[in-house]
């Protein structure tokens, strides 16, 4: 359809691409190939198949797949279920909710307090993982936890979290982490509607969830679409949890990133690690496929 | 009616705003007040007399000092510079250039990112590095960051590109500039504030980086401050509570300051809210 | 300073026929209107002149060479966008010097240019501000700086004027008039305001539909508008269109039950060719070419009073003539006491007829 000049010619527009494709290729293409190729095989770390590795066919995604144990504890299928709670725990209602919640209750305001819980979340965001890490181990901590300190004030008691709601901990950990991106997502969104929109609905007499509803809702729903493919993509990928539990105890927080690494790293089988990591893959590629196919839906409006 | 309604919402914004501010706020309570304690507890105490002792005795760590003021500076600035530089290139030519299949490479970087910094990635970026010979060394850390982080800087460069209004470039090629000089007087001045949050963003990820130092470098005095900080456990793998706190702080600083001070000059938000 | 010439000039999005088969001269120095309403294709063709868009067919000529497929950069055109797109980062300094800063000029001659064309201008004390900082006005002063610093052979305009309050408006288009009388140089200026076309421009070419519907100066476009889409498109109220049927003989048109005598239509004796008898036509008659009469007179027909509106040194009338709506022009300042039924006659002399496909009976 476009037909106006180009800014940029094709040729030009190759050069100024041309170092992103060289990180591109080198640092994800080929691990990418890597993986899917290792995969089939059953190289090791160590041992005759460090060197030579053999190709077995589809056995690592059979194991993967053995549906006989794949739901045990530690098992590929349980360690699935986990990352499904934990992404629609942590990002579906943790990120995307609470962020939209924040961006919205701020929407148009102005002042100290705004500027101070914006500046807040967005601290929790930006702080190392490991400096988190510590942070919340001590926050999370049965005996002289703050959060254990203020639900002991109001008569909630004790609870361990780290043993008794392990997952619980960590989808708690990781919204608090992570809200700060939608917030902003959503913050910027929301400054591209015209007040007009929302002073005509408040003239005519709408209540505020009816705003929400009948204006925000349908014209933030591009931005919502992309917000939750990016949280649910990072979010199944990130590797933070790790930090607070190390995917234990038992098994409990250990989240598809986790489990990986230990397959790869702790029982060294790169194989096993691959297919894991190539499934992984297929589930983000389907998920940012539906997504495309929902935005390609809602262009008609826009 | 109006005024009893307008009431309710303005208790309901304060009760949401100091809930919010507890939610995320309480967390960070130990870390910001333990550094100043004398005695290690993991309870949040208000330190009744406050001392730098801890900071004095984290100084003493030259080890650890060293990994904030000099590796972690080297990690973060490189990437930062790189993934800002790059990443502001290839939107721009993503945005601007008819490249065939341009939209759907978006997509399919932020896929492939996901993999790179997913942790089955680590053993074929160790060969990668390992075949550049630069395992030990700072470029290997940096380009491996620079890579992960490229895909996710230029879906969010492309949409500050986009709202940069199409007049300003015809205008200058009209006024006879070439494609290079269209990007570096008009584009990047535009995008600007983007640059801004993409540099905070890749800053922030490579200063907190955790599993990449630790597989790409191998001599201690190379390693960032987040491997650097298990330098404070005790032989018996227990960590030293103040002085891990205190260390925790130095560290987290650089990050809160860079925010602070980009987020005054420039203001870190998404303009037009990441359409796509 | 050159002349331009589109030949054949076609543009396509698609299936949409953006520019069809344009043919166009201006000439060296001449100040050149193209009119039409939004999305006729005006601006499609001003940019393919400016190369900001390459035409699916036809060539266009910048002097005498033949530019059709060159980039903006090697035509040495000027071109002054709806927006300004004055640069917010730069100063309106850097903003005006940039053309030069460019073309490699060096920085002492930089600034003397930038200093003389800006004081010509009246921006000469802005120069260290931003865009953001000053006026509406001087904006639009400091993107016509930009546009003249260079020495351009030729100017292109597109809506330079739209975004300015009425008054600056005005002032502004005596403004771009006097400044291209002065320097002479070759302009295309794209507009959708009919008054701004005929005020400013030497010839105007009136585009409907990426076709060019007539070229002229403004009193031949506006006196003798050769279809009616020009005719209803230029002035303000535009003309008068009344169905009516010919007696060719008597050399009469029928409206309202009336006869009104046309023959002092000065191409009524070769309309025989053109027309059958019985024909239904068009007559086009201008508002401020109508009298108004409160009772019944030769050679005009009755039409019901719908409203009247004021405008200070005349009166604007609008009334009914069967399913058609007409205007009136009356050079009063006193608005009239009307009846509810009126006559009215139209000037014999200002009389133009349009046949059913829309051109002038000519």
């Amino acid at each position: 359809m476009e037909q106006r000049r180009p800014i940029l010619t094709l040729k030009t527009g190759t050069f100024f691409l041309s170092p992103a494709i060289f990180f591109v290729i080198l640092f994800l293409i080929v691990p990418f190939v890597w993986i899917i190729v290792v995969s089939f095989t059953n190289q090791s770390l160590t041992g005759a198949t460090a060197l030579n590795p053999e190709f077995v066919g589809l056995q690592n995604y059979l194991d993967l797949f053995n549906f006989d144990t794949w739901l045990t504890r530690g098992n590929f299928g349980s360690s699935m279920i986990i990352t499904l709670e934990f992404v629609i725990g942590s990002a579906w209602i943790g990120q995307v909710v609470l962020g939209m919640g924040l961006a919205i209750a701020f929407y148009r305001r102005k002042g100290a307090l705004r500027e101070f819980v914006n500046t807040l979340v967005i601290l929790c965001w930006i702080i190392p993982d490991v400096v988190v890490a510590f942070s919340w181990s001590a926050y999370l901590d049965r005996d002289y936890g703050t959060l254990n300190a203020i639900l002991n004030l109001i008569g909630l008691g004790r609870p361990d979290w780290q043993l008794a709601f392990p997952l619980f901990a960590i989808i708690l950990f990781n919204s608090w982490r992570g809200a700060a991106f939608s917030m902003l997502l959503f913050s910027s969104a929301l400054a591209t509607i015209p007040p007009s929109y929302l002073e005509t609905a408040e003239v005519a007499g709408a209540s505020f969830w009816q705003k929400q509803r009948d204006i925000i809702l349908p014209l933030l729903r591009g931005h919502i679409l992309t917000d939750m493919v990016l949280i649910t993509l990072w979010t199944f990928n990130t590797f933070s949890p790790f930090l607070l539990t190390g995917g234990g105890p038992a098994f409990k927080t250990e989240v598809i990133s986790i489990f990986t690494y230990r397959i790869a790293f702790k029982f060294f089988d790169f194989g096993m690690g691959g297919a894991i990591a190539v499934v992984a893959m297929v589930i983000n590629f389907a998920l940012a496929l539906v997504y495309l196919l929902m935005l390609r839906k809602q262009a008609v409006y826009s | 009616m109006k005024r009893y309604r307008k009431r309710i919402s303005s208790v309901l914004y304060y009760v949401f705003a100091v809930l919010a501010i507890a939610f995320f706020g309480l967390p960070l309570l130990w870390l910001i007040l333990t550094p100043f304690n004398s005695r290690a507890s993991l309870a949040v105490e208000i330190p009744t007399a406050p001392t730098l002792d801890n900071f004095r005795a984290v100084f003493q760590n030259k080890f650890a000092v060293q990994a904030l003021t000099q590796n972690n500076l080297i990690i973060a600035i490189g990437t930062m510079l790189g993934v800002t530089l790059i990443a502001s290139l290839a939107a721009y030519a993503l945005s601007r250039a008819r490249i065939p299949g341009r939209n759907a490479m978006a997509y399919t970087l932020m896929l492939f990112s996901s993999v790179v910094t997913g942790t089955a990635a680590m053993v074929p970026i160790f060969l990668i590095i390992m075949g550049m010979g630069l395992i030990d060394q700072h470029l290997g850390v940096i380009l491996v960051l620079i890579g992960g982080n490229l895909p996710t800087a230029i879906f969010m460069m492309r949409d500050f590109v986009d709202d940069i209004p199409a007049s300003y470039e015809e205008s200058a090629m009209i006024s006879g500039a070439s494609p290079f000089q269209i990007f570096k007087d008009v584009a990047l001045p535009q995008v600007r504030p983007g640059m801004m949050v993409v540099a905070v963003w890749s800053f922030v990820n490579a200063w907190g980086a955790f599993l990449i130092p630790f597989i790409l470098l191998r001599s201690s005095d190379k390693l960032p401050a987040s491997t650097a900080i298990y330098s404070f456990y005790t032989e018996a793998g227990t960590p030293n509570i103040l002085l891990v706190s205190a260390y925790a702080l130095l560290y987290t600083l650089p990050v809160v300051v860079f925010y602070l001070l980009v987020n005054w000059k420039y203001g870190f938000r998404f303009f037009g809210g990441i359409k796509r | 300073m050159a002349s331009i010439v589109l030949k054949d000039l076609s543009k396509t999005f698609g299936k949409v026929v953006a520019v069809d088969q344009v043919n166009l001269t201006i000439q060296d120095g001449e100040f050149f209107a193209l009119l039409g309403p939004s999305g006729c294709g005006k601006t499609t063709t001003l940019r393919m002149i400016a190369g900001l868009e390459t035409p699916t067919s036809g060539t266009i000529f910048i002097g005498d060479q033949d530019m059709t497929n060159c980039n903006p950069r090697e035509r040495d055109v000027a071109m002054v966008f709806q927006d300004y797109a004055l640069y917010p980062h730069m100063t309106i300094e850097e903003n005006v010097g940039y053309p030069l800063k460019v073309r490699r000029i060096n920085q002492a001659e930089r600034k003397q240019r930038v200093t003389d064309v800006s004081n010509n201008l009246g921006i000469g004390s802005l120069l260290e501000r931003r865009p953001g900082q000053i006026s509406g006005g001087q904006q639009q002063r400091a993107a016509v700086a930009r546009a003249v610093v260079h020495h351009a052979q030729v100017f292109l305009f597109d809506e330079p004027l739209s975004n300015l309050d009425a008054k600056l408006r005005f002032e502004s288009r005596g403004f771009l008039k006097h400044l291209q009388k002065e320097l002479q140089i070759t302009t295309v200026y794209v507009t959708h305001d009919q008054a701004e076309a005929m005020a400013l421009a030497d010839r105007i070419a009136i585009i409907d539909h990426g076709k060019v519907a007539q070229v002229g100066s403004p009193q031949e476009v506006y006196l003798r508008p050769q279809t009616v889409f020009v005719a209803s498109f230029l002035g303000n109220p535009p003309m008068n269109l009344l169905p009516c049927k010919l007696d060719l003989a008597k050399r009469q048109v029928q409206i309202n039950g009336s006869q009104i005598d046309v023959s002092q239509v000065s191409q009524i004796n070769g309309i025989k060719t053109l027309v059958s008898e019985g024909e239904n036509l068009s007559l086009g008659i201008r508002p401020e070419h109508i009298s108004l009469y409160a009772e019944e007179t030769a050679q005009a027909f009755p039409a019901e009073l719908y409203v009247t509106q004021p405008l200070g040194s005349e009166v604007l009338v609008t009334l009914q003539v069967a399913e058609t709506t007409v205007s009136v022009r009356l050079f009063t300042d006193e608005p009239p006491e009307l009846p509810r039924r009126v006559w009215l006659k139209p000037d014999p002399k200002r009389i133009l007829l349009y046949r059913t496909d829309g051109n002038l009976v000519a």
